[in-house]
């Protein structure tokens, strides 16, 4: 097989790792290599792909135990070094225990695990993942999740806003932020971020389940395509 | 010496900590009236070697800093004890 090689790692409990392989395997150009948790190297990997689920039973915290797992202390310095890395999910999750991006990701304000289809606003700046996607655009991802309400405290939430770092907003079909749009009471309806330099994006909705229009949406390709193009 | 450590880990004040919340409707719907401000937060156990009573109160607060807590939205506390004392 050819194609830029991109990680999909793997712990136990993570369950839409074969979800992201197919994502990553429907990207033209791009190549999914399968990174196991307790490998200590990238295999040379261009780009990394944390997937969804309960890593580790979600145990102490979600993404506590993960994030100290042989393969983060890799995908932390390839992070660090500029390398392209989509946390989704619980991806989102390890990325802020991991301190690769800010703030942290508690229960949802309503107790229920939110599993709908969701629409989002493509905002901030042009970040890599969302090169394909203009800023105001809507795409609609699955969300399923139980700790996906964004929280940092305010100094933090004003600089990614001005930094231009939040990527993705919940919102209702017409694009507007409304209390019954925001699934799990996220600050300012942030459903994504991005880090400083633009290369690590984390996400509670799942781009990787929205790959074809046959099940309702294809505008998570846009996503991964960017993480092709940042990683080749 | 051997350290038997309790650590406490708790929402920060003003974090919104839903399962307290239903806690509390559950004891109000019980009959308790009158019950406020319920939170949820982990009480974990351990024993731990160390040189010293300094040593290990050290060591343990770099425990709930690195892994235990979560301290953008967790606050904790600790108590040791010599283990067998």
């Amino acid at each position: 097989m050819s194609g830029t090689p991109i990680g999909v790692v793997r712990f136990p409990g993570t369950n839409c790792d074969q979800d992201v392989f197919e994502a990553v395997a429907a990207t033209d150009g791009a190549r999914p290599v399968w990174l196991w948790h307790k490998e200590t190297e990238l295999q040379g990997v261009r780009g990394i792909v944390l997937a969804g689920g309960f890593s580790y039973g979600d145990y102490l915290r979600a993404g506590a135990i993960a994030r100290f797992s042989p393969i983060m202390e890799r995908v932390i310095a390839f992070a660090r070094s500029g390398g392209p890395v989509l946390g989704i999910c619980n991806g989102f999750q390890i990325l802020t225990e991991a301190g690769l991006l800010p703030g942290a990701l508690m229960r949802n304000d309503r107790l229920t695990f939110v599993c709908r289809e969701q629409w989002l606003r493509v905002d901030g700046a042009a970040t890599p993942f969302t090169a394909r996607l203009p800023a105001g655009a809507l795409v609609r991802f699955p969300i399923a999740h139980g700790e996906g309400n964004y929280v940092a405290d305010e100094a933090t939430l004003d600089r990614l806003e001005a930094e231009g770092r939040v990527v993705f907003r919940y919102v209702d079909e017409r694009g507007q932020t409304t209390a019954a749009a925001n699934p799990n009471g996220s600050a300012r309806a942030i459903a994504g971020i991005a880090s400083e330099n633009g290369r690590v994006l984390g996400l509670m909705p799942h781009p990787d389940r929205a790959m074809s229009l046959l099940i309702g949406s294809d505008d998570g390709r846009g996503v991964f395509q960017g993480l092709l193009e940042a990683a080749a | 010496m051997t350290a038997r450590v309790q650590v406490f880990v708790q929402l920060k004040d003003g974090m919104l900590d839903p399962q307290g919340k239903t806690l509390e409707h559950a004891l109000e719907s019980l009959g308790y009236s009158g019950v406020d401000g319920v939170r949820v937060g982990k009480w974990i156990t351990f024993d731990v070697e160390g040189e010293g009573r300094e040593a290990i109160e050290r060591q343990v607060g770099e425990m709930c800093e690195r892994l235990l807590a979560n301290t953008v939205i967790e606050r904790y506390s600790f108590s040791l004890e010599e283990a067998g004392a």
